[in-house]
């Protein structure tokens, strides 16, 4: 359809406001440092497998130097320092992040391979948000409604996933901060770099010492991290497999846990839906970000007798979809994160195909190298198949049909996860019904995968515990009373 | 691309047979979501036009102009001047494509079409009481068969807005039918005039109605009403030219007018087009760009690609 005639010349971002650095250190204590036993690996551009920079693996005596510095900080500094004062410094991340917006969008996208259309334009401008969000709240949390002297938790360890690197780490870090707590964050081994840059930010922004903490490495990084005696708090995000071994590591600690895992969200469409948008919707909900999002609207429930117009308008709408390199500018679709992502997403499709679904994708060219899968559809998929259970966390949708809302219903709560849902209806009354007996963290209603710091977000289920977000993302990180695991 | 029709020629004339069964229709068509359609729109505004896309859409967008003067002090002069204009935009530079058509009131058809005689370039009549279209149903029918009896190869009429948004419908529908046939040979246009029509459900009905009387064209606006042409408006509009097109078959243009003034609005429209409505579109015989003052933005981005350097407005004439 749409690119034959009307052929979009590359756009490009430029590079060249990037001063990366060959080589990265730890940041603990304020400073970049060398690991203790000299450990490195290696992050690539997911889009090209160029090697971008060299990150300081941490062992665990470097997390535990980093615990420290966060202990320090906290008992020293920021636990005594004017709430007034935290917001400030708050405050000045933020506008240090508006400033350096593009210098952050073009790292992100060259570390994580997604679009800079959304790197520019959701990931930066939404970390900023969170940060001035939270700032907002740091003195006036006696009025946050968890008592009139809530106090903050101590030192938090945070581990973070690679699909929005540096806007996971604004949802931990910038509650936890505001709170009062200090911080250990481990970003994800694929994608180090904006953390760094991050902490080269708190250092701009004269952040006393130790505050934050950035340790990089792999699972035995994040591991350390969580087991370690002297974190007051672990909060995570990223796949359910692993959160159940945080859960039970922390089990019986006075840890304060809270877990962000996977999702299968419903992204249910009703016969009086506003089709056009909810065709952007579903777009939205499961090829933003090359799928890679744990509240991805990963299945489609559309009524049936509208499911063959939903679908072909679907069909023909991804025909526009531009698949390629993730720092042009017109670049819809992105690369997949990692070889390691992209085997999952092969293997769980080509389960799908063997289970009797029926496979398409738009005709799209793939780049030679980098790891890449084109936006997939799979029709005739029931609630049995491996496609419709399991979270594929890539670029591949479910279609699966219902007749009425109860139905609709059912098969949306079929799931061990609880994330997310979506409806599509024009019917209010509908709306407000659905939201109610969904058994998911988030319902959106004629829109999805839209965030705003001033909204909560968590899962029911397998998809984890806790709230970040809005007054409620506040709890997390305040020994309201109630101290411990909050389910 | 014609799927298997579910409006066939003998469901239309089902369709218009009374005022409650077009009243049914129109109100059956999927609703717009407003917040949904306008972030669709931002989406597809953000794409980077440069270098030999942005040449290609320039050139383009040149041949797609209905090159406007609609005022009360128009003179035969000034249209012969814009006539000129229309056929070799740039005096310095054959390369520039003509723009599609002249776009004047009736009085001045003759004009226009003595002056384009064997051009290529279309004289375009706005007719029907333009812009308000408040008239008796004789003078309307009578203002459009002098514009075409002067030569106007295309017919701009209006809708009466009124007998839409009090729902009669098919009061809407037996005009533009009356007009159509009026009409003869002539293309129709059909102004919707959307910056009265409040919300994007309504611009939908409005644009249904005007394909299913038979209109060739459905535009945006008179010019004289703001807000003009805006770019949801005109992704809803391609919309319902592609669905129309997937149900009957029949192919209908699209025009939006009014307040499109910089090279950037009409490229960001054509990228709508592009990725709305599609390659079919993307050609002066189904798309149109209502407009006066845009042309010499155009001109001038040309001519900066061309040489590197802005020069002045003095370097293009004044239409």
């Amino acid at each position: 359809m749409a690119g034959k005639k009307f052929t979009y010349a590359p756009a490009p971002e430029s590079r060249a406001i990037l001063d990366l650095r060959s080589s990265y250190g730890l940041f603990i204590g304020g400073e970049f440092v060398d690991s203790i036993d000299g450990r490195t690996f290696k992050t690539i551009s997911p889009a090209t497998e160029e090697v971008l920079a060299e990150v300081t693996e941490a062992g665990e005596a470097d997390v535990d130097r980093a615990v420290q510095a966060a202990r320090r900080a906290y008992e020293r500094i920021w636990s005594k320092l004017a709430p007034r004062e935290r917001g400030k410094y708050l405050y000045r991340i933020a506008r240090i992040v508006q400033e350096r917006a593009r210098e952050l969008a073009v790292l992100e996208s060259l570390d994580n391979g997604k679009p800079i259309r959304e790197s520019r334009d959701v990931d930066i401008p939404l970390v900023a948000a969170y940060f001035f969000y939270y700032a907002g709240w740091a003195d006036k949390l006696p009025y946050a409604g968890f008592g009139p002297d809530p106090r903050p938790l101590g030192v938090a360890g945070q581990v973070i996933p690679w699909n929005f690197p540096l806007l996971m780490l604004a949802w931990k870090i910038a509650p936890a901060l505001a709170c009062g707590n200090t911080v250990v964050l481990k970003p994800a081994e694929t994608t180090p770099l904006t953390a760094l840059l991050f902490a080269e930010i708190c250092q701009q922004a004269d952040l006393p010492p130790g505050v934050v903490n950035i340790v990089t490495g792999a699972g035995e990084t994040g591991r350390a991290l969580v087991e370690h005696s002297g974190v007051d708090k672990v909060a995570f995000t990223g796949s359910t497999e692993v959160g159940k071994m945080i859960a039970r590591s922390t089990a019986g600690s006075k840890k304060k846990v809270t877990l962000e895992l996977g999702g299968k969200a419903a992204n249910i469409v009703f016969d009086d839906a506003p089709i056009d948008q909810a065709v952007e919707g579903i777009v939205n909900g499961i090829f933003f970000n090359q799928g890679h999002v744990c509240c991805a609207g990963s299945r489609l429930l559309v009524q049936e007798n509208v499911a063959d117009i939903v679908v072909s308008s679907l069909k023909r709408r991804l025909g526009t979809l531009r698949l390629g390199d993730p720092l042009d500018k017109n670049t819809d679709v992105g690369a997949i994160n990692s070889a390691e992502q992209l085997a999952r997403i092969r293997e769980l499709s080509d389960v799908g195909e063997e289970e009797g679904a029926e496979r398409w994708s738009p005709p799209c060219e793939l780049p030679d190298r980098g790891f890449w899968f084109p936006p997939t559809v799979f029709t005739g998929v029931t609630q049995a198949h491996r496609i419709a259970r399991e979270e594929i966390f890539g670029p591949v949708l479910s279609v699966l049909t219902f007749r009425t809302p109860a139905e609709a219903v059912e098969k949306a709560n079929n799931t061990p996860y609880g994330l997310s849902a979506g409806v599509w209806t024009e019917k209010g009354s509908l709306i407000l019904w659905m939201a109610n007996q969904l058994r998911a963290g988030v319902v959106w209603a004629n829109t999805f995968n839209r965030f705003d710091p001033t909204s909560p977000f968590g899962g029911y289920k397998e998809s984890g515990f806790g709230r970040e977000g809005g007054r409620h993302g506040l709890e997390a990180y305040l020994a309201t009373g109630n101290r411990g695991r909050d389910v | 691309m014609t799927t298997t029709a579910p409006l066939q020629v003998e469901r239309i004339s089902e369709v218009t047979a009374s005022d409650a069964s077009l009243r049914g229709f129109l109100h059956g068509l999927p609703g717009v979501d407003q917040v949904g359609a306008e972030a669709r729109v931002a989406t597809m505004s953000s794409r980077s036009i440069k270098t030999t896309a942005k040449q290609w859409a320039i050139d383009l967008a040149i041949s797609m102009i209905d090159l406007t003067t609609l005022e009360g002090q128009d003179t035969p002069g000034k249209v012969r001047a814009l006539c000129a204009k229309a056929m070799r935009p740039d005096p310095s530079d054959p390369s520039v494509p003509r723009v599609a058509a002249i776009c004047v009131y009736s009085d001045l058809v003759a004009v226009a079409a003595h002056e384009l005689r064997g051009s290529g370039v279309k004289v375009a009549s706005v007719a029907t009481a333009f812009p308000s279209g408040r008239a008796s149903m004789a003078v309307k029918l009578q203002d459009t068969r002098d514009a075409v009896a002067a030569g106007a190869d295309e017919i701009d009429m209006v809708i009466d807005r009124g007998a839409f948004l009090s729902g009669r419908y098919l009061e809407v529908y037996d005009e533009i039918l009356a007009v159509k046939e009026a009409c003869g040979h002539a293309h129709l246009k059909v102004i919707l005039e959307t910056g009265e029509l409040g919300t994007y459900d309504n611009v939908r009905r409005a644009s249904w109605l005007a394909m299913l009387a038979g209109g060739d064209f459905i535009k945006t606006s008179t010019g004289k009403v703001s807000p003009a042409a805006t770019l949801p408006v005109t992704m809803i509009m391609l919309e319902a030219v592609r669905d129309f097109r997937d149900s009957t078959g029949r192919q209908i243009g699209v025009k939006p007018a009014g307040g499109i003034r910089s090279s950037k609005d009409a490229i960001k429209h054509l990228v709508v087009v592009n990725e709305t409505a599609g390659d079919d579109w993307l050609d002066p015989d189904w798309f149109r760009l209502g407009a006066s003052s845009l042309l010499n933005d155009l001109l001038m981005q040309r001519t900066k690609i061309a040489t590197g350097r802005y020069s002045g407005p003095d370097y293009f004439t004044l239409d």
